[in-house]
């Protein structure tokens, strides 16, 4: 046949099957590994953070003598301890496990219950909004395989995180826990958090962009998070509005007190009917595809979009919004709590000696010293969003928005200027929300410790104090733009600083200069030195100044 | 209307330096466009555009050297400057949150307008030429329609000089003309473009001086007309008689022989600079059939590329062995002499 052999080519015309069975899901088990590999340094930082999480609160909770465990109960079985902890399984007899399982399992919830969704939503709308998923699917990869393949790790990811959580509290826990219970806890927490992820795929398969997934399905944990805080409160041990929500069948299941499996049958009941419903909308939809159309935006700017200080604006008042709305409300029940925190604290102290040594041992002074931790986390958390948003001209300028704005009759120092002057006004707001919200909170259940006047004065001293971090970021931004994120470094200093100063000896005082909160009066004890505000009003003067002298000059971009 | 004195140069750059840490951008470049005038700024990737005119919008901060618009210092009268200039960058970045309609309106508003009905008339022509629906959300548009939202706002603005950094990657052919026809009508209206750009039909439709750089040093400048005069044409003709005198001619290269229907076909690129030369010696051997054509940008292009990337092998054959290799030197050589009769 060596004359076939020889022949020249013709045209290629492959052999081409018909479909098999299954062959949308062809590529599946690629799809996965490719999914772990590219994922690998996430999934190990989530699993490491959550052990070690439930590792820190065995810990903790593990110090406690009986008399603060029963402190503790108490304090669980207040309105706000119901809405920020459980439905108050095994108050009459608390124990440590019993404890992380009443007050843990919401936070592992919502916790994990982010991280599905962004999961889910990373690698399905995501992964098509973007060309990536395009290219993929023009290989040999069937229909259905990318969102196969993000739910079962998805659900590998969970099982891993439910299986090595499970170990370390059996490893460290007392007599009492029981491998049982131990995973009761942890894959009721998973199969929660699983319905979740779900959602997102339900919500994937609507929206056309992955933003709008994860915006529904988090509204989605948003409100089973109040059904449940709302149905808790209502009825202990929880009311028929408890059980809608997925958080309460993790918590029903109740480990450590009387460990009953069923309540888990209802995720995974809601968690087919999802997939089902997720499977059917996405046979059914175009690649690229969504059902909900994109509302259409203005045609035209409104009048307020003039200038630079309106658009700055524009970029940060959802962020601004959503965390004076967030830190505000965990603030306000902060100070719900005031009232029952003396006699936790007594017990506290009296069972650990370290606690004292934080919050003092004057029994009368601690709602005091506790406010004043409450309100330098708190100061923190501005910090932090200070510091944030002084990164925000940096995202401007890699993104090259500053530079077509630039390019307009626009001078620098105006842009800037409106960078800073809204970030600074969202700083200050955030400092007056987080003060006045633990006031709210304490009147709210009648604490009359403090007046709101008293709350202002502690309030205007952290102001500039606040407007330091803002500072310090900007001026790194103007001369140092590539350590922009070095601005981390006063905050990390002032918590140390702040809250284990006391515990080193020899500390030298000028260690404590370059925190801005040194300079700060304590809270509701001192009167502010006058000395020390005209200081830090200076210093904030100095580091702006500084920080608009070094942008006229460089190079845009630099970053 | 703002009225600018005649006579300054709408661009204006001599010996311009710019090293980004050891990296040297842009190596003593020299660069004029008058008012009026479309000029084309050609170069490869990473030859220095994109840092050119960041440093004339006033962003990047020059090592060395002048740089002016109408006369004045494009980093200490930046913001007055940018009253009368507008400029689009070859990847546009919007605000997400914001609409097309609104990012318009939002650039728009910082050069502030007098004639706010004319300039919403010209903004619905706009919108519809380049087909743009302004009511998306800026982060689900592509490509294309980010650099039709640039393009929009430049347009809206009456700018005496407009600075486009490769401003139709990612348009379709259509908004390509589209784009052509507004630089036209920017041109008749006496206005200033430089136009960086690596379509080089785009540059051919428009510009009327072509400056290529590269490695941070203009290398050519000049209309396309004198560009075309330093390089070659492309001659192909069927002759009677042996063509082996032609292949004894210095500006005759890369000849090719076949044998055609009464005669011998020759095909050649012959130096513009000695073409009557090159002619009369085809028209000796007795021509059957000419024809001459003249090269296109991209030849132009990628001869003077081909060209400089041989000097760099050169350079680096230098560098290897000490001293040149005999076809090196010979190489350079010619082409040295070759400069110098043109010049």
């Amino acid at each position: 046949m060596s004359a076939v052999a020889t022949a020249p080519a013709g045209p290629a015309v492959p052999t081409i099957g018909r479909a098999r069975f299954g062959s949308t899901l062809t590529g599946t088990g690629r799809m996965i590994r490719f999914i772990l590999r590219r994922d690998r340094v996430r999934i190990f930082w989530w699993t490491f953070s959550i052990v070690a999480f439930y590792l820190y609160f065995m810990a903790a909770l593990g110090t406690f003598d009986a008399e603060a465990m029963a402190g503790r109960a108490a304090l669980m079985e207040t309105p706000s301890g119901i809405a920020m902890g459980g439905p108050g399984y095994g108050v009459e007899d608390y124990t440590p496990e019993r404890a992380v399982a009443n007050e843990g399992i919401t936070w592992w919830v919502i916790a994990l219950g982010v991280m599905s969704i962004l999961h889910m939503v990373r690698h399905t709308r995501t992964e098509e909004e973007s060309s990536r998923s395009e290219l993929v699917r023009a290989n040999v990869v069937g229909r259905h395989a990318p969102a196969v393949a993000a739910i079962a790790t998805l659900t590998l990811v969970n099982a891993l995180i439910a299986v090595f959580s499970a170990g370390i509290i059996v490893a460290i826990g007392g007599e009492y826990v029981t491998v049982a219970d131990s995973f009761g806890l942890t894959v009721g927490v998973a199969l929660a958090s699983m319905v979740f992820g779900v959602v997102a795929f339900v919500f994937a398969q609507l929206t056309v962009h992955g933003r709008g997934a994860i915006g529904l399905s988090m509204a989605v944990l948003g409100a089973a998070f109040f059904a449940r805080a709302a149905g808790d409160m209502m009825e202990t041990h929880g009311s028929p509005l408890s059980w809608s929500s997925p958080f309460a069948w993790a918590q029903q299941m109740r480990p450590f007190v009387d460990l009953i499996w069923w309540p888990a049958l209802l995720s995974v009941a809601v968690i087919v009917l999802l997939l089902l419903l997720g499977s059917f909308l996405a046979s059914r939809r175009d690649f690229g595809g969504g059902m909900l159309a994109e509302r259409a935006g203005r045609a035209e700017a409104g009048g307020s979009l003039a200038g630079p200080v309106a658009l700055a604006w524009r970029q940060q008042r959802w962020a601004l919004f959503w965390c004076s709305l967030g830190l505000g409300l965990m603030w306000f029940a902060t100070g719900t709590m005031l009232p029952d925190i003396a006699d936790l604290m007594r017990d506290m102290v009296e069972s650990n000696p370290l606690v004292g040594a934080v919050f003092g041992n004057d029994p009368d002074g601690f709602v005091t010293a506790f406010l004043g931790i409450m309100l330098l986390y708190g100061i923190l958390c501005v910090a932090a969003y200070a510091i944030v948003m002084g990164g925000r001209a940096k995202a401007e300028e890699s993104a090259g928005r500053a530079e077509i704005v630039l390019a307009r009759p626009l001078a620098r120092s105006t842009w800037y200027g409106a960078q800073l002057l809204v970030a600074g006004i969202g700083t200050v707001v955030m400092t007056a929300v987080t003060v006045y919200a633990m006031w709210a909170g304490g009147v709210a259940v009648g604490d009359e410790t403090f007046s709101f006047g008293d709350y202002t004065e502690v309030l205007w001293p952290y102001l500039p104090a606040a407007l330091c971090y803002l500072g310090f970021t900007a001026v790194l931004y103007a001369w140092f733009p590539k350590a922009t994120g070095l601005g981390w470094l006063l905050l990390v200093y002032g918590f140390v600083i702040g809250m284990f100063g006391s515990l080193i000896e020899d500390l030298p005082e000028a260690a404590n200069y370059a925190n801005p909160l040194y300079w700060v009066p304590e809270a509701f004890v001192e009167s502010p030195e006058p000395s020390h505000m005209i200081g830090l009003g200076v210093a904030v003067v100095v580091l702006f100044g500084l920080a608009f002298l070094g942008f006229r000059r460089r190079d845009i971009p630099a970053v | 209307m703002t009225t600018v004195s005649s006579g300054v140069p709408a661009i204006e750059i001599a010996g311009l330096d710019k090293s980004f840490g050891s990296v040297k951008a842009l190596d003593g470049l020299d660069l004029t466009v008058p008012t009026g005038e479309v000029a084309g700024f050609l170069g490869p990737n990473g030859a220095g555009k994109s840092t050119t005119i960041r440093v004339l919008l006033g962003l990047l901060r020059s090592d060395a050297g002048v740089a002016r618009m109408f006369g004045r210092d494009v980093w200490h009268d930046a913001v007055e400057l940018h009253r009368h200039i507008t400029y689009v960058p070859g990847d546009v970045s919007l605000w997400p949150n914001l609409t097309g309609g609104e990012c318009i309106d939002y650039l728009t508003r910082l050069r502030g307008t007098a004639d706010k009905k004319a300039l919403r008339a010209r903004r619905a022509e706009l919108l519809e030429r380049f087909e743009l629906d302004p009511r998306k959300k800026a982060r689900t548009y592509s490509k294309g329609n980010r650099q039709k939202v640039a393009l929009v706002a430049a347009f809206l603005s009456d700018a005496d000089l407009y600075i486009l950094d490769e401003p139709t990657a990612g348009l379709d052919p259509l908004m390509e003309s589209v784009f052509t026809d507004y630089v036209r009508e920017a041109k008749e209206a006496g206005r200033s473009v430089l136009l960086s750009s690596h379509i080089l039909s785009e540059v051919e439709k428009v510009c009327d001086t072509v400056t290529i750089i590269r490695n941070g040093t203009a290398v050519e400048h000049g209309t396309l007309d004198e560009l075309r005069h330093l390089t070659r044409s492309n001659v192909t003709a069927v002759v009677g008689s042996d063509p082996a005198p032609l292949a004894r001619l210095d500006a005759v290269n890369d000849l090719q022989v076949t044998a055609h229907d009464g005669g011998t076909r020759v095909t050649f690129d012959a130096d513009n600079a000695d073409i009557a030369g090159v002619l009369r010696a085809v028209t000796a051997l007795g021509v059957h059939s000419i024809t001459v054509t003249p090269p296109s940008l991209e030849e132009l292009f990628m001869r003077h590329y081909g060209d400089v990337i041989e000097a760099d092998e050169v350079a680096a054959e230098v560098a290897a062995d000490g001293v040149p290799s005999d076809r090196a030197a010979r190489k350079a050589a010619r082409r040295a002499a070759k400069k110098a009769g043109v010049r």
